[in-house]
């Protein structure tokens, strides 16, 4: 393996569409906590952005095919590590997510996340048939299983479901045959009524709430509601930065981290959204472009793990934002503000710039 | 380089055959999916924008109430007799229910509130819209402000609202003629068409309530932005109260103030007005609530006391209590005897102590001592003697006694700007036939002449029939606004030796040896009245219950005026169970009048007040030193029109 990788093979304009959400995030951050007690967190967020920037280089530069070679050690550290949050773990916000490295909580599904894409990418790369077996899927669907019922423990539904794209891309990507497909789906909605029953109630009542939002003005259809309200009243053109109601008054819930697209919305209007989602399809499509680039099918399934991530991440925030799905709590990429999700995002495009960085390479 | 050196194994030699359809049909999926996004955004920021505009405007203003002032009420020298105090009340911010709940034990600690209580108006309040604040407490102390200003920060669910109380004199004083205030029933909001909001206060009855149009102000609005728990981050605009507009009396504070003290621990009323005006200068119902109790909120045991107590202390006496005006009623007799001339003027009858009638024995109220021996009607007014006035009845009949009864205002209501004025009772053959379907009994007529029987008069009436008879037939409608218009005027043609002959028996009630006021005669000053001591229950049952026994006391009436004709001040009084009319009640109306005639000569000396016993009422005193400074009519003083008294009147419940 010759190291013939240099600056100019970076993907120089995937940086700049970051750098751009990074500073419409920051912009956002700054505007939704300047006034309130939580001033100065645009600040912090810089801190992780920069962290995970030189995380993101150093990791680009260990060949990937290397740090796929480990795949099953890095899986039984993930297993190991989320069976470890379960018994010593941090408890905030009433599930436990967090263990304390460097001062700081860090989440350790973030970096499971990672882990499981290195995982299903190294599983399917060595899949060599043109079409997945009904084999190769149970198994991969058992390898994503157990860290997802461990996810599931904490309670962190959300980082669980980010785990079902990787897997779903990741096979469809390896040769899914389409009657498997419809087993699945079929049997995926069969579940759905024993699903509900391993609910917690909290997950419930955001179910409810986004199927009925009417019934619980104040709960968690409340959240999105003022999202809503949020969102609409900031128009075409916005209210201008600084100026929108709901997110300076407190009335968006967590407008610097999950709702941050709901203050961006209200600021900046529709125009603002058409240039952040813009910005977000920019960055999907580009990461297509690298895995459509890559120079194996190892590489390819690596950055695609990563586009399914962030792209279900996008989708469920988002969606989330405007009422089109139930509050998950899951972050938007990027813009929101976070220390773990911001390090794993970071990672993650390192995971990309390795693939692209080899794509010449013999 | 960093991989040089580490043994890869290759699993993924040569295998670059991409699926390169299925990752464009990715790309595809990214862009529906942005697509789909944007058009959700589009639905909300650019078709329903207005719609969630207004209700982001609708979360950050919150329109807040300024209550404005009640009028202020002032006695005839600009003293302030009702006023108002700034106080603070307690709100409890519930759009947090979970918060609520948390803090609930805090709060009713810091506060002085019992949790139990809390939970309950709490639980009593559900129903309204959770962002209207409840009112925990009525009347913030310092301690409570303090506790509130000092947990903004941990329990921010507490707010403080300014409110003007009503600060009444104490102990009751003129509370019957002021009446008081109340947060206004689900009645009066549905009748007000949208005027009153829950929460409102409006006079509740007497003065408060017949001026409560002109005593209520505008409340103001502030418009204020607020954050989503509710505190308070910025004004928009700012609409001024307008305070309501004071209203200045009648009353005499001075001859109040003695009229209050004279019938402090009784039963009974005192009105005095001058009759060439209608207005009145004294007005004491006792017993008497205290509504500074109501200003705040009474309880319902409170209520419920006050309402089953025997001796009634929410009845307004003087214009509501319709009792038997005993020997006052000789005055009618008289009147009537004299404009009829039946029997003519010169009849004399023989007073033996007692008289009989179709077959029964009437006694005289001198009866067991002696007779009054021969009495014309002039003696027999300065006597009282029952057996005359039994011979006036009897030659008269009811129909004309009820006739002039109704010509000197009896069996009607005086009009006296006070809701729920009761008419009394003046009975007639009609009466009877239509109320009790059956014919008047003459024995009834003997009962009637000496203002027993049926006939029932509030002091109210008294006050005025013996005002306007004693100016020659003028009767002016009382009334307790200084300033009203179009005061009711009923002119009664009474021939003027009538007149004369009446007021000089009452002349000598007072002033003739041997008449029943002789004890309370006073120097200087032509003071005439007339006493009645009216029997509660039949004597004969008095007598089978027991003599003595104050349960079976006798109502003590006397009217009192000076001077003789067309007089400045007619005052009344009753005592309840207070006994004989003449020395129970005498010498109250002697101590008004005298009092009136004493501030009367000081006044003339240039003094403008008699004296002033100030009443702490705001512990401001600048103010009242400013208000008794005042020129008597001021442009914002409230004028009225008092309606006359008719059946057109809604009657207040």
């Amino acid at each position: 393996m010759n190291e013939t990788t240099g600056t100019r093979d970076y993907d120089w304009w995937l940086l700049a569409i970051i750098a751009a959400i990074c500073a419409l995030g920051v912009v956002e951050i700054y505007s939704a906590t300047h006034g309130s007690a939580l001033v100065g967190m645009h600040t912090k967020q810089i801190r992780w952005l920069v962290i995970g920037f030189v995380l993101m280089f150093v990791l680009s530069r260990i060949d990937y095919h290397l740090i796929m070679d480990q795949a099953p050690v890095l899986y039984i550290v993930g297993i190991s590590a989320l069976v470890a949050v379960l018994l010593v773990g941090h408890t905030r916000f009433g599930a436990k997510r967090w263990i304390p490295v460097l001062g700081e909580f860090l989440q350790v599904s973030e970096l499971v996340k990672l882990i499981i894409i290195i995982v299903l990418a190294r599983f399917f790369a060595e899949v060599r048939t043109d079409e997945l077996s009904l084999q190769d899927l149970i198994k991969a669907g058992l390898l994503v299983g157990i860290p997802l019922v461990l996810i599931l423990k904490q309670p962190d539904l959300g980082t669980a479901l980010v785990l079902m794209p990787m897997l779903i891309v990741g096979a469809f990507l390896a040769g899914l045959q389409w009657r498997h497909a419809a087993v699945i789906i079929l049997i995926g909605v069969l579940m759905l009524p024993v699903g509900w029953h391993f609910l917690k109630p909290y997950q419930k009542e955001r179910v409810t709430s986004f199927l009925h939002p009417e019934e619980d003005a104040k709960g968690s259809g409340y959240q999105v509601l003022q999202s809503k309200i949020a969102v609409g009243s900031g128009g075409f053109w916005g209210k201008g930065f600084g100026n929108g109601s709901q997110n300076q008054l407190g009335y968006i819930p967590v407008r610097y981290s999950d709702f941050i697209m709901s203050a961006w919305a209200e600021e900046q209007g529709f125009k603002g959204v058409l240039l952040a989602l813009g910005l977000y399809m920019a960055l999907l499509l580009r990461l297509v472009q690298n895995a459509q680039r890559a120079k194996d099918r190892a590489g390819m399934f690596l950055v695609m793990g990563v586009t399914a991530a962030l792209g279900f991440h996008v989708l469920v925030n988002v969606a989330m934002v405007i009422g089109a799905m139930p509050v998950t709590g899951i972050p938007l990429p990027l813009m929101s503000y976070g220390g773990s999700a911001t390090l794993f995002v970071f990672l993650a495009i390192g995971l990309v710039m390795n693939v692209r960085l080899r794509r010449f390479v013999n | 380089m960093l991989a040089r050196g580490f043994r890869v194994s290759y699993w993924f030699r040569n295998d670059n055959r991409l699926p390169q359809e299925r990752l464009a049909a990715s790309s595809y999926v990214i862009v529906g999916m942005i697509t789909l996004l944007l058009l959700g955004f589009w639905k909300l920021q650019v078709i329903d924008s207005d719609k969630y505009g207004a209700m982001a405007e609708r979360n950050r203003v919150r329109s807040i109430p300024i209550i404005a002032p009640r009028g202020r009420m002032l006695d005839r020298d600009g003293r302030v007799l009702v006023d108002n105090y700034p106080s603070f009340s307690v709100l409890l911010l519930r759009d947090d229910l979970a918060a609520v709940e948390k803090n609930l034990p805090a709060i009713a600690d810091g506060l002085g509130l019992s949790l139990d209580d809390l939970k309950d108006q709490l639980n009593n309040t559900g129903a309204l819209p959770k962002f209207q604040p409840i009112v925990i407490k009525p009347e913030a102390t310092q301690g409570d402000v303090a506790f509130i200003e000092s947990h903004r920060a941990d329990i921010p669910l507490l707010e403080m609202l300014m409110v003007h109380r009503r600060r009444y004199l104490p102990g009751g004083f003129m509370s019957h003629a002021s009446g008081y205030v109340g947060e206004v029933s689900e009645q009066q909001i549905e009748a007000s068409n949208g005027k009153y909001r829950p929460g409102d206060v409006a006079g509740k009855s007497g003065l408060e309530r017949q001026y409560n149009d002109m005593l209520v102000g505008t409340d103001g609005m502030r418009r204020v932005i607020v954050n989503s728990i509710g505190k308070e981050m910025g004004r928009l605009s700012q609409q001024e109260a307008i305070p309501g507009k004071q209203i200045q009396l009648t009353i005499d504070y001075d001859l109040q103030q003695i009229a209050e003290e004279a019938l402090a621990g009784k039963k009974g009323a005192v009105v005095a007005l001058d009759p060439s005006t209608g207005e009145i200068l004294a007005f004491v119902s006792r017993p008497a609530p205290d509504p500074n109790d109501f200003a705040i909120r009474v309880s319902k045991e409170e209520w419920l006391r006050l309402n089953t107590d025997p001796d009634r202390p929410l009845l307004n006496r003087v214009t509501q209590a319709q009792l038997a005006p005993g020997s006052v009623f000789k005055i009618v007799m008289a009147t009537a005897m004299l404009e009829e001339k039946v029997p003519p003027e010169n009849f004399t009858a023989f007073c033996p102590g007692y008289a009989t009638f179709y077959g029964r024995q009437f006694k005289c109220w001198v009866y067991g001592k002696a007779g009054h021996g021969v009495m014309d009607v002039h003696n027999a007014i300065v006597h009282s003697c029952d057996v005359f006035f039994y011979n006036i009845g009897m030659r008269m009949g009811i129909d004309r006694i009820a006739k002039y009864a109704k010509l000197l205002g009896l069996g009607a209501k005086t009009g006296i700007d006070l809701p729920s004025e009761e008419s009394g009772l003046v009975p007639s053959e009609e009466w009877v036939q239509r109320v009790f379907h059956r014919k008047w009994y003459p024995g009834e007529t003997i009962s009637v002449s000496i203002g027993q029987g049926a006939v029932t008069v509030t002091p109210m009436q008294i006050a005025s029939m013996i005002g306007g008879l004693a100016s020659g037939g003028d009767f002016k409608q009382p009334h307790l606004l200084k300033d009203a218009q179009n005061i009711g005027d009923r002119r009664v043609s009474i021939s003027d030796s009538t007149v004369e002959k009446v007021t000089q028996g009452m002349y000598g009630v007072v002033n003739e040896g041997g008449g029943t006021g002789a004890a309370i005669k006073l120097q200087g000053i032509e003071f005439c009245g007339k006493s009645g001591t009216a029997q509660v229950i039949g004597a004969d049952a008095k007598s089978r219950f027991g003599k003595g026994e104050k349960k079976f006391n006798n109502n003590a009436w006397f009217v009192g005026y000076a001077p003789r004709r067309d007089p400045e001040i007619v005052v009344t009084v009753l005592v309840e169970e207070g006994g004989h009319g003449a020395s129970a009640s005498g010498p109250i109306a002697r101590d008004i009048i005298k009092a009136y005639y004493d501030k009367k000569a000081k006044k003339g000396q240039g003094q403008t007040t008699v004296e002033f016993k100030r009443y702490d009422l705001d512990g401001d005193s600048g103010a009242h030193v400013a208000e008794q400074s005042r020129p008597a009519s001021k442009p914002e003083q409230a004028a009225a029109v008092i309606e006359p008294a008719s059946g057109k009147k809604p009657r207040p419940e």
